[in-house]
């Protein structure tokens, strides 16, 4: 038996071949066919470079708990992970299942609080003449760009932890959870490895795979080093909230069925509901950027969703089980940064994969992962180095081969339309869709940015009124959404402890968890005067959970209330928010 | 003296899941075990904290951890577990829902143990959970400790002190709230713990890393568990949470205190 070290062990760079940043979908496609090629090719030997004699050594750092606390439900066609897995069997996966009925569903205003254009408005009163039942319509038929029905349905986080066993126990790969990465180590314009968050150890390594995700801090910071390519930004967003249902005993819906859902609660908010095996459901809504409201508080939006008399049929009965959010990047290929460079690979959401018109993401991932192992391997195999070139060559060379590209080309002006109002979004979209992406309707000079509150509340909460608002929350310490949406005519929340729970309430039944009490804020407000000076301060009202509030001058910011869905950072409009890498965050494997 | 300190550990299914208990074909289990996000039992967490804590006083003590679980699952907890502290992994691959009973557990801890080459048990304390997440018999420690040999056994251990003779020094919790300090004079000895005074150690890469180039290897080549278990269960469940919501409005903080204090007594 070998005596222990004493103390701490002394912090010295680590080598390895290849370090993955993030386990999400796509770093999963990545390990899953990485490891199975390594496997494959035993008979070559494949060697790593790092520590020779040795098969490559592949590490991959996350920042949460366990690799299966990814935020996502997911309704998706699947194609390229049945390329991974023909036969994928899905009873083997908790909450997955084929799709079995699908419908896209506009939803009336049944409580008249909405804020609907005209048009809209007389839509409304001619499909309730119509004898519209439960205030939502079911359109006709489900575009072709839209439809999933020949995919399938998973929790993000069963899935993931699905393969992830399988690549851990390949013994070719090693994932470490509650591991944040604070940053890409970079070294002369080249990517050298990454520095980890909790000791500042140097993970030194050819090739450095960054799937972190759109808010993660070594994306971000790559994409402040090396650029943006021209013409390319990351300007659209949104705020994906979610809980999962126990449904009750009354609802009949068999699994598989999937609704999407537009008009409420406001028009430029969409929305989902999907039944998993074991009578339970995935609903959730997309807060978009476009919204104009400042005050875009997607949980008091997320409750008066499920309450909505089209979905209420079958949910009033029902008891949360978890409940979750996060960001997304809605850029598409207007948001994809460089896809490679010397010593590094960019994969996933955060690569600009997500196809914005086909609302699908997960399975465009899952691809991006899959080409870039399949490029690694071919490196390997020629024995090259991980330059930008040879990366282009083969893995970017791969991607723009692919339906990824051509289909991120028709969606890719296909919501321009939303940055001039929530009609003519829904008029481009429905174009660019069924055109496949030849017409669209043009992009305004300037983007649509957050009224100011007494603009988007003209004509139903008065200027006083919300001078009012404001000093009563700020003197309460609390966010003003609450308040301005009781005040411009949503009625109020009346709390079951089921299904309908308070704010609070959501992150302890969500599984919240903390992280370890000496971990530093990793939301930090930079310019304290910019902050004193913010009239609006959406930071605070886009929370997903509460964690951060009126403070003095500068909000005040709770880590353990944080979920890590780093929504503050894309709504802050002077940039003057740092998020950091940190563990802690949701705790749900049912997300 | 260095010790050589084990300690028995198992995972349990992290306790902010939805669990559900079902049949099957080996007994009582919880639906889709092996895809349960799970932790490293929070009790045996407590003793392999404060092993690590006297293993950094008492220079040239060394840890091991035995463990019986699925290795699949236990190999995704090390990944966390092994940030924490260095210490070496005994693996056997077993059931992790804590249904299997305390006997059949105990009989094969002791033997896996039993086997470690190198052990010396004069210089050995014996660690673990008092009870587990998955099981609150809390008598394994004790079966492990009496199929050794150990005669000197310590339930409930909120602290341990070693003193200038090198005798151990133990708190333990009994009746009434109160604390029963028992001297010691060497190893071995079972020391059960309760919940210890350590917080859980900050994740330090470097130490996983080194952790892990030993535990991969004892992962893969893992054996089965030999558990021969004869209890049959008539049924199972889960402990429920009690969770009653009441919307009141301006209410004095005294009154809602009041009332909580009733219903707690309730």
């Amino acid at each position: 038996m070998n005596p222990l070290p004493s103390d701490e062990p002394e912090v010295k760079p680590l080598d390895a071949d290849i370090v993955c940043v993030g386990y999400g979908p796509a770093t999963a496609g990545f390990l899953t066919t990485l490891t199975r090629g390594l496997q494959e090719e035993s008979g070559q030997a494949l060697e790593s470079r790092a520590m020779p004699g040795l098969p490559p050594q592949v590490l991959c750092y996350e920042r949460a708990d366990d690799i299966a606390f990814g935020v996502s439900g997911v309704v998706t066609r699947g194609r390229a992970i049945r390329a991974t897995f023909p036969e994928l069997p899905l009873e083997e996966i908790p909450m997955a299942t084929r799709v079995s009925d699908e419908k896209l569903v506009y939803l009336l205003d049944p409580v008249g609080a909405s804020r609907r254009p005209a048009l809209m408005q007389l839509a409304d009163k001619v499909l309730q003449a119509f004898g519209v039942k439960q205030s939502g319509w079911e359109l006709p038929y489900c575009p072709d760009f839209l439809h999933k029905r020949d995919g399938f349905i998973l929790s993000l986080g069963q899935f993931n932890q699905w393969t992830g066993q399988q690549v851990m126990m390949s013994g070719l790969a090693q994932i470490w959870p509650s591991t944040p990465v604070a940053e890409a180590l970079i070294e002369n314009d080249k990517v050298a490895g990454v520095v980890l968050a909790a000791d500042g150890t140097e993970v030194r390594a050819e090739l450095t795979v960054v799937g972190d995700g759109p808010v993660g801090p070594v994306g971000r910071r790559l994409d402040d080093t090396m650029g943006m390519p021209e013409g390319h930004a990351r300007d659209e967003w949104a705020v994906g909230m979610k809980m999962v249902v126990d449904l009750p005993e009354s609802c009949t819906l068999p699994e598989g069925t999937v609704f999407h859902t537009i008009g409420y609660p406001e028009p430029e908010i969409f929305g989902f509901f999907y039944v998993h095996p074991g009578r339970v459901a995935s609903v959730g809504i997309f807060v978009p950027s476009w919204l104009e409201t400042p005050a875009r508080t997607a949980y008091r939006y997320l409750q008066h969703f499920v309450q909505h008399p089209y979905l209420w049929q079958h949910l009033e009965g029902g008891r949360m089980r978890s409940w979750g959010a996060k960001s997304l990047l809605e850029s598409g290929r207007r948001g994809e940064p460089h896809l490679c460079g010397d010593g590094y690979a960019r994969i996933g959401e955060g690569s600009g994969s997500t196809n914005v018109l086909t609302g699908s993401g997960v399975d465009e991932a899952w691809l991006t992962g899959t080409q870039l192992a399949e490029a690694v391997l071919e490196i390997y195999r020629q024995g090259l180095p991980f330059s930008k070139e040879n990366l282009k060559a083969r893995y970017e060379a791969r991607r723009r081969r692919s339906w990824l590209e051509d289909e991120s080309i028709i969606a890719e002006k296909a919501r321009n339309g939303f940055q001039r109002g929530v009609l003519t979004g829904f008029i481009g979209m429905g174009l660019a869709g069924l055109t496949k992406g030849r017409v669209f309707v043009p992009r305004p000079k300037e983007d649509k940015q957050p009224s100011r509150l007494e603009d988007f509340y003209v004509g139903r909460v008065s200027h006083s009124q919300i001078e009012k608002i404001r000093e009563r929350c700020a003197r309460d310490g609390k966010p003003l959404h609450d308040a301005l949406m009781d005040a411009a005519g949503w009625p109020p929340v009346e709390f079951d402890g089921q299904l309908l729970v308070s704010h609070q309430d959501a992150l302890l039944m969500g599984g919240k968890v903390q992280a370890p009490s000496d971990t530093p804020d990793h939301v930090v407000f930079l310019e304290p005067d910019v902050c004193i000076a913010c009239h609006d301060k959406i930071c605070i009202e886009i929370c997903s959970g509460e964690a951060i509030h009126p403070g003095s001058g500068v909000p005040a910011f709770d880590h353990e209330k944080c979920v890590h869905c780093g929504a503050c950072l894309w709504n802050c409009p002077l940039d003057n928010i740092e998020f950091c890498a940190a563990p802690g965050g949701l705790h749900s494997a049912e997300n | 003296m260095p010790y050589q300190i084990i300690v028995c550990g198992g995972l349990a299914p992290d306790p902010l899941q939805t669990l559900e208990p079902v049949t099957t074909p080996a007994g009582p289990g919880l639906k889709n075990e092996l895809m349960l996000p799970a932790v490293f039992d929070p009790w045996a967490g407590h003793a392999l904290y404060e092993a690590a804590n006297l293993a950094k006083n008492v220079p040239g003590s060394v840890i091991k951890v035995v463990s019986i679980a699925p290795k699949a699952k236990l190999q995704q907890v090390m990944m966390t577990v092994a940030q924490k502290l260095p210490f070496e992994l005994v693996p056997l691959d077993g059931p992790g829902g804590g249904f299997t009973d305390s006997a059949s557990i105990a009989a094969a801890l002791a033997d896996a143990i039993a086997a470690i080459p190198g052990l010396d048990k004069s210089q050995m304390l014996l660690f673990g959970g008092w009870e587990s997440a998955t099981r609150g018999a809390g008598v394994v420690m004790q079966m492990v400790g009496e199929k050794l040999g150990i005669t000197e056994q310590f339930l409930a251990v909120d602290e341990l002190k070693v003193d200038e003779s090198g005798a151990l020094i133990i708190k333990e919790r009994v009746e009434g709230g109160r604390h029963q300090v028992s001297k010691c004079a060497a190893p071995p000895a079972v020391l059960a713990w309760a919940t210890g005074n350590l917080p859980e150690p900050s994740n330090h890469p470097q130490t996983g890393m080194a952790n892990m180039r030993a535990m991969m290897p004892a992962l893969q080549k893992a054996k089965a568990a030999a558990l021969t278990t004869t209890v049959s269960y008539a049924s199972v469940a889960l402990p429920s949470v009690t969770r009653q919501t009441k919307i009141v409005k301006d209410v004095p903080a005294a009154q809602i205190a009041q009332e909580l204090a009733d219903w707690i007594r309730q």
